[in-house]
């Protein structure tokens, strides 16, 4: 089976991550009246109620952290410590995710860490077993 | 004659864990102690309004009339997150505002599991893969936002849970009552840093109720002895910001209900004199100080440090010990912190009375990710 393939095989955890044969990205919307960038598709801006402006973009790769959280308690089966954190993309959007590979320590995490996406794999605590394809964060 | 609304009777149940009552018996009791402060009795209400979220599609109220007395008086079933109590109250107020109704009664219940909220869904589960949907990680991006803009130390936010701790030792209708130094409070487990475990709301039952009338009918029935004024009462919901989708916003919806309650009512933040504030979690009392204006921006930190917001100090904030000590049972929160502005203004509080107290703050604050927000608030006075 190709890369591809087993990527098409792998639904994504959220609506608004597009698996694009292997190749996925943050499907975002772009309000041509306003400018801003939201994350997923939506058919009217929220923010200043345009109809009918609203471009599909993919959203941008990397972004610098805004806030974050260390996650000690969750619901039962989900691995803890992880590192929750909100991220200002680079074109404006604003996406929530775990970010990989950083102490989970808040005198390590710094504020405005350049980070990026990175897609793969996971497993919810809630389907059996069953893989989904999701996104990450990294410092970039 | 003015439409000014009063409140004639309030009560609370005492908050705790009630795993072999009903919803609706829970609701019951509040109720008919209500009525008893008001002296009247259910064959006096014109309508019901009754506030409940975790059986939100089960007619709470019109369950708790069966339990009462069922009297045929309409009943309006609400659910606004952790406005729920409030929204029904709120809508009460309306009604005798508009003139319909001159004597209605408003109720808050919610009768709640141990644990974590913000599950629950069938979905795969997105929690530790992007992120977590739990509300002590959404409250602590909230807090980290503030620590982000300006400073605020993991200390400062856990000298919340130190205050309305040794509040609620004074509240026999608390949850909790037992004090918690600051070492302690910050050795608690951590559940998102900076909330640890004694930085989170307590899920209890509980139920809370309101006897609202206007003016001529608190005349007609000689209840001004016990009435207390509402001078304003507002809601908003989730006014745009820009990083609502990634990190629920409890700040916007706050400072617009808040602006409109203070230019309804005709008083700035300065003339109130205790508050009882949505402290679902520690950092939430924070920022929330300066959005109710009881301090500038970037000064909540020192306000907390400073004790002004601890009984005897300048504004008393959670007197009752808050949802922190006293207990956040979802849809009788917002009816149970006007239980306690409505007790001080009427000089009733005993031990924690916030002496010479004329006007009161109310302000409860709800929603998820992905939801939006629902934000309520009321200001009491005296009569």
């Amino acid at each position: 089976m190709s890369e591809a393939e087993t990527q098409e095989a792998v639904p994504p955890l959220v609506p608004y991550l597009e698996p694009n044969a292997g190749k996925p990205y943050i499907a975002g919307s772009r309000c041509e009246a306003c400018g801003h960038v939201f994350v997923g598709e939506r058919q009217v801006c929220a923010k200043c109620t345009a109809r009918g402006k609203m471009k599909p973009v993919h959203i941008a790769e990397t972004g610098k952290l805004y806030a974050f959280t260390i996650v000690e308690r969750s619901f039962p089966g989900v691995q803890v410590p992880f590192v929750d954190v909100v991220v200002d993309m680079d074109d404006g959007a604003h996406l929530k995710g775990t970010l990989l590979d950083v102490e989970p320590n808040p005198e390590k995490i710094p504020f405005d860490l350049p980070v990026k996406l990175v897609y793969r794999e996971a497993v919810p605590i809630n389907t059996k077993g069953k893989p989904y394809l999701t996104y990450y964060f990294v410092p970039a | 004659m003015s439409n000014d609304v009063y409140i004639v009777g309030v009560d609370m149940i005492k908050f705790g864990r009630y795993p072999d009552r009903t919803v609706p018996s829970l609701a019951a009791e509040a109720a008919l102690m209500a009525l008893d402060d008001a002296g009247l009795g259910i064959k006096d209400m014109q309508a019901l309004f009754c506030g409940n979220l975790g059986q939100a599609s089960g007619m709470v109220g019109q369950r708790l009339l069966n339990e009462i007395g069922q009297t045929g008086i309409p009943v309006t079933n609400v659910a606004n997150a952790c406005a729920t109590g409030a929204t029904a109250f709120r809508d009460a107020w309306m009604s005798i505002k508009a003139g319909v109704y001159d004597v209605v009664l408003a109720v808050g219940v919610e009768q709640m599991g141990k644990g974590l909220l913000g599950g629950g869904s069938n979905a795969p589960s997105p929690e530790g893969i992007i992120g977590s949907g739990t509300m002590p990680a959404m409250f602590a991006h909230i807090g980290n936002e503030h620590t982000r803009k300006y400073g605020t130390t993991f200390a400062q936010f856990a000298r919340v849970s130190v205050k309305n701790h040794w509040h609620s030792t004074m509240n026999p209708k608390s949850m909790y009552r037992k004090e918690t130094p600051l070492q302690e409070v910050m050795a608690s487990e951590m559940i998102a840093y900076p909330n640890t475990k004694l930085m989170c709301s307590v899920n209890v039952d509980g139920s809370a109720a309101a006897v609202l009338c206007s003016e001529a009918k608190v005349k007609q029935l000689g209840l001004m002895d016990r009435a207390v004024k509402v001078r304003a009462s507002e809601m908003s919901s989730t006014p745009f910001e820009s990083r609502q989708a990634a990190m629920p916003d409890f700040t916007a919806a706050t400072r617009l209900a808040a602006k409109n309650v203070y230019e309804r009512a005709g008083v700035g933040p300065d003339d109130i004199n205790l508050i009882e504030l949505h402290d679902c979690f520690a950092t939430a009392e924070i920022v929330h100080y300066e959005n109710l204006g009881i301090c500038a921006d970037g000064d909540a930190g020192k306000l907390i440090d400073s004790g002004e917001t601890q009984l005897g100090g300048r504004i008393p904030v959670n007197v009752s010990g808050g949802l922190l000590s006293k207990g956040h049972p979802l849809g009788a929160t917002g009816i149970a912190n006007i239980y306690e502005v409505a007790t001080h203004l009427r000089g009733r509080a005993g031990e924690r009375q916030v002496e010479g107290a004329r006007l009161g703050l109310t302000h409860v604050v709800g929603g998820g990710p992905g939801m939006g927000t629902a934000c309520a608030i009321h200001i009491l006075e005296k009569v």
